[in-house]
């Protein structure tokens, strides 16, 4: 088990309205993520509870590439990993994003 | 004076000493040794047919029982290895030296006996090459084949899985070989006759019924949302792009989740009868919802799939289908079709490099190629245009008269970035070259070459190769659809930017594709007993897919 916490200055704040969302679930190869509207609009604060050790740094860069194309300002996102590969968490953050765009 | 016909002369002494193991040409199960021993001679060139799919099980029991004192330094020449018997017989010091094409069931075992030195190997083909050598030289001695049932003159039917038999038989019976085949039953009158009776020398009511690979058979249950992401990109970015209605699609879970949206997203994009129309491909039981949607035209077929029979004799405007109403197969038609007539080719691989190489060879698995590299390769030899083909050779750019100007089959690679277990889909360095460097091979075993591939697809995006000018572009390209493999965070940012804003990388949000939409309930069958319902209950599948 390995706690991994980002905070990003983020450009824009990201639209809609929606104050949570949630979307996947915590099973193996997959995840749980957790979408709150709660935190400055221009910040982005992102916590992952994953159950595989050592992947800090593309936990980093999946984050980060996120951020970078969604600008989800306003959100402080919660992930609990059950060791899900990298392609399905991008996913699941575009996901979420989407739904909290939804008014 | 020359002898001109010393190989009829041998072939008669081979048929006068195995005559008598037979009554006619019927053998029974319990003679397949001495029939075996009785023919077959040192060194021979032999064809144990080893398809795809059909396997000539029986046969391949009764070699491998065979006394290597009599029956020994064969040369195998088949396409497939798929029995543990096909590997056994080198152990045994019953075969000797190995020209085939795939061997994905044995891709562990073959791999640990080529490093071992028990196996000399010729070379791994692609099926239609390795039937061309059949006829040039690599012409077998002896053909052991599977076909379903036989009458006592030995004409032969082989079922809805025709698959080799009739090349197998054609370069074996009129070169002066020997043909034996094993069936299910002996009959009085065959249902149709797929190869006449006097092409076979002797036939063997085999113990139990050939075995069958269902090797085409995915479970929509399976199916990921990464992969109905990228199915999605398919259909919009390069399926709808290009208006491709002829193809050819590997056996990956990728390019089944495409045929499973073709009937709802695809649909929903208004593409029904502009794309996936006609298609050289094996009867995939994930197709029954475009079929049944009035999405196809025609299919023709390599061989058959286990429990697709009853749905394939029910839809002949759909399938090729003989006089007695079956599936009527044959693989290297179809390889030819799908080489020849196909504007795309899309499967997956397990390693890509930084030029876009590909290969299915990892350090500890050879799992051959079967069909890939054909279909997955540009055909010189083709001289019919069509809108897909040459817009995609206009892409590819090139100067003089537009006129003279070949157009480009489409060959797509579709790869997770990562596999099982987190493997990395692509490499700095392919695992073939070292397989080529430990066994001195010239030549390393490459799937489809990086001058054939013109599209990678991932989950993070579209890359267009023909769209690339320099070999830098390239590696950009690739590097910039490899997602967070160590090639894909390897990247130069600032180019794959670049190569973004110019249409050679497309992602997602630049096809104006919904992230919520990939969610299994696009998929138009969700298990395999919702394909059983679209069949109307003629689809039969398998035990092992059963689970209800």
């Amino acid at each position: 088990m390995e706690t991994l916490t980002f905070r990003y200055a983020t450009t824009q704040t990201l639209p809609g309205s929606r104050p949570s969302a949630i979307t996947g679930v915590v099973a193996s190869g997959n995840l749980e993520v957790l979408l709150e509207r709660n935190a400055p609009p221009g910040e982005c604060r992102v916590e992952i509870d994953t159950a595989i050790n050592g992947y800090g740094d593309v936990w980093a860069a999946v984050v980060a590439d996120f951020v970078a194309r969604r600008q989800p300002g306003g959100l402080t996102i919660t992930i609990n990993d059950g060791g899900a590969r990298p392609d399905t968490v991008s996913l699941r953050l575009a996901q979420g994003a989407r739904l909290m765009e939804a008014s | 004076m020359t002898d001109w016909r010393q190989e009829r002369t041998a072939r008669e002494a081979r048929l006068e000493r195995a005559r008598r193991h037979a009554d006619g040409k019927v053998v029974p199960a319990a003679r397949v040794v001495d029939l075996l021993e009785a023919i077959l001679q040192p060194g021979d060139r032999v064809c144990l047919e080893g398809d795809n799919q059909k396997q000539a099980d029986c046969l391949a029991r009764g070699l491998s029982a065979c006394d290597p004192a009599r029956v020994h330094d064969l040369h195998m020449v088949q396409s497939g290895i798929v029995l543990p018997e096909h590997l056994d017989i080198f152990e045994q010091g019953i075969a000797r030296r190995l020209d085939y094409s795939y061997s994905g069931p044995q891709g562990a075992r073959i791999a640990k006996m080529l490093y071992g030195g028990q196996i000399e190997l010729g070379a791994v083909h692609t099926y239609l090459e390795l039937f061309a050598r059949y006829f040039i030289d690599l012409t077998p001695n002896v053909a052991l084949i599977a076909g379903v049932s036989a009458d006592r003159e030995g004409n032969l039917y082989t079922g809805p899985n025709t698959e080799d038999t009739p090349t197998v038989v054609e370069a074996t019976a009129f070169k002066n070989g020997v043909v034996v085949a094993q069936v299910n039953e002996i009959v009085d009158r065959v249902p149709r006759v797929d190869i006449p009776g006097d092409r076979i020398d002797f036939v063997v009511e085999a113990d139990k019924p050939f075995y069958v690979e269902p090797l085409f058979t995915r479970d929509p249950a399976a199916v990921t949302e990464t992969q109905i992401l990228m199915a999605m990109m398919a259909i919009k970015g390069i399926y709808a792009e290009y208006g491709i209605r002829r193809l050819n699609h590997g056996i990956g879970f990728g390019t089944a989740a495409i045929e499973l949206l073709l009937p709802t997203y695809a649909e929903r994009l208004g593409l029904k009868g502009k794309i996936a129309t006609h298609w050289a491909l094996n009867p995939h039981p994930s197709l029954i919802p475009a079929i049944e949607s009035g999405w196809v035209s025609q299919i023709h077929c390599f061989g058959s799939e286990v429990g697709m029979d009853n749905y394939i004799r029910a839809r002949p405007d759909v399938f090729f289908t003989g006089s007695d109403g079956s599936l009527r197969s044959n693989r290297a038609f179809c390889q030819t079709a799908g080489l020849y007539a196909c504007d795309l080719f899309i499967g997956s691989t397990l390693q890509i490099d930084l030029q876009g190489h590909s290969s299915t060879v990892t350090t500890n698995r050879v799992a051959g190629f079967g069909g890939a590299p054909n279909m997955g390769s540009d055909p010189h030899g083709r001289r019919h245009p069509s809108d897909t083909w040459m817009k995609a050779g206009r892409e590819a750019g090139g100067t003089g008269d537009p006129a003279l100007r070949r157009g480009r089959k489409l060959v797509v690679q579709l790869v997770e970035t990562f596999g099982d277990k987190l493997v990395p889909a692509f490499v700095e360095r392919l695992d073939a070259l070292e397989l080529a460097r430990k066994l001195n091979l010239e030549l390393a075993p490459v799937m489809v070459y990086a001058d054939d591939v013109t599209h990678i697809v991932t989950e993070e995006g579209i890359a267009n190769l023909l769209l690339c000018r320099t070999l830098d572009e390239r590696e950009q390209a690739i590097r910039g659809v490899a997602g967070y493999t160590e090639v894909g965070r390897g990247r130069d940012h600032a180019e794959v930017e670049r190569l973004r804003a110019r249409g050679v990388i497309r992602r997602p949000e630049d096809l104006g594709i919904e992230p919520l939409d990939a969610d299994r309930s696009l998929l138009a069958a969700r298990s395999i007993k919702d394909l059983v319902h679209w069949s109307g209950g003629l689809y039969e599948p398998p035990a092992k897919f059963r689970n209800w």
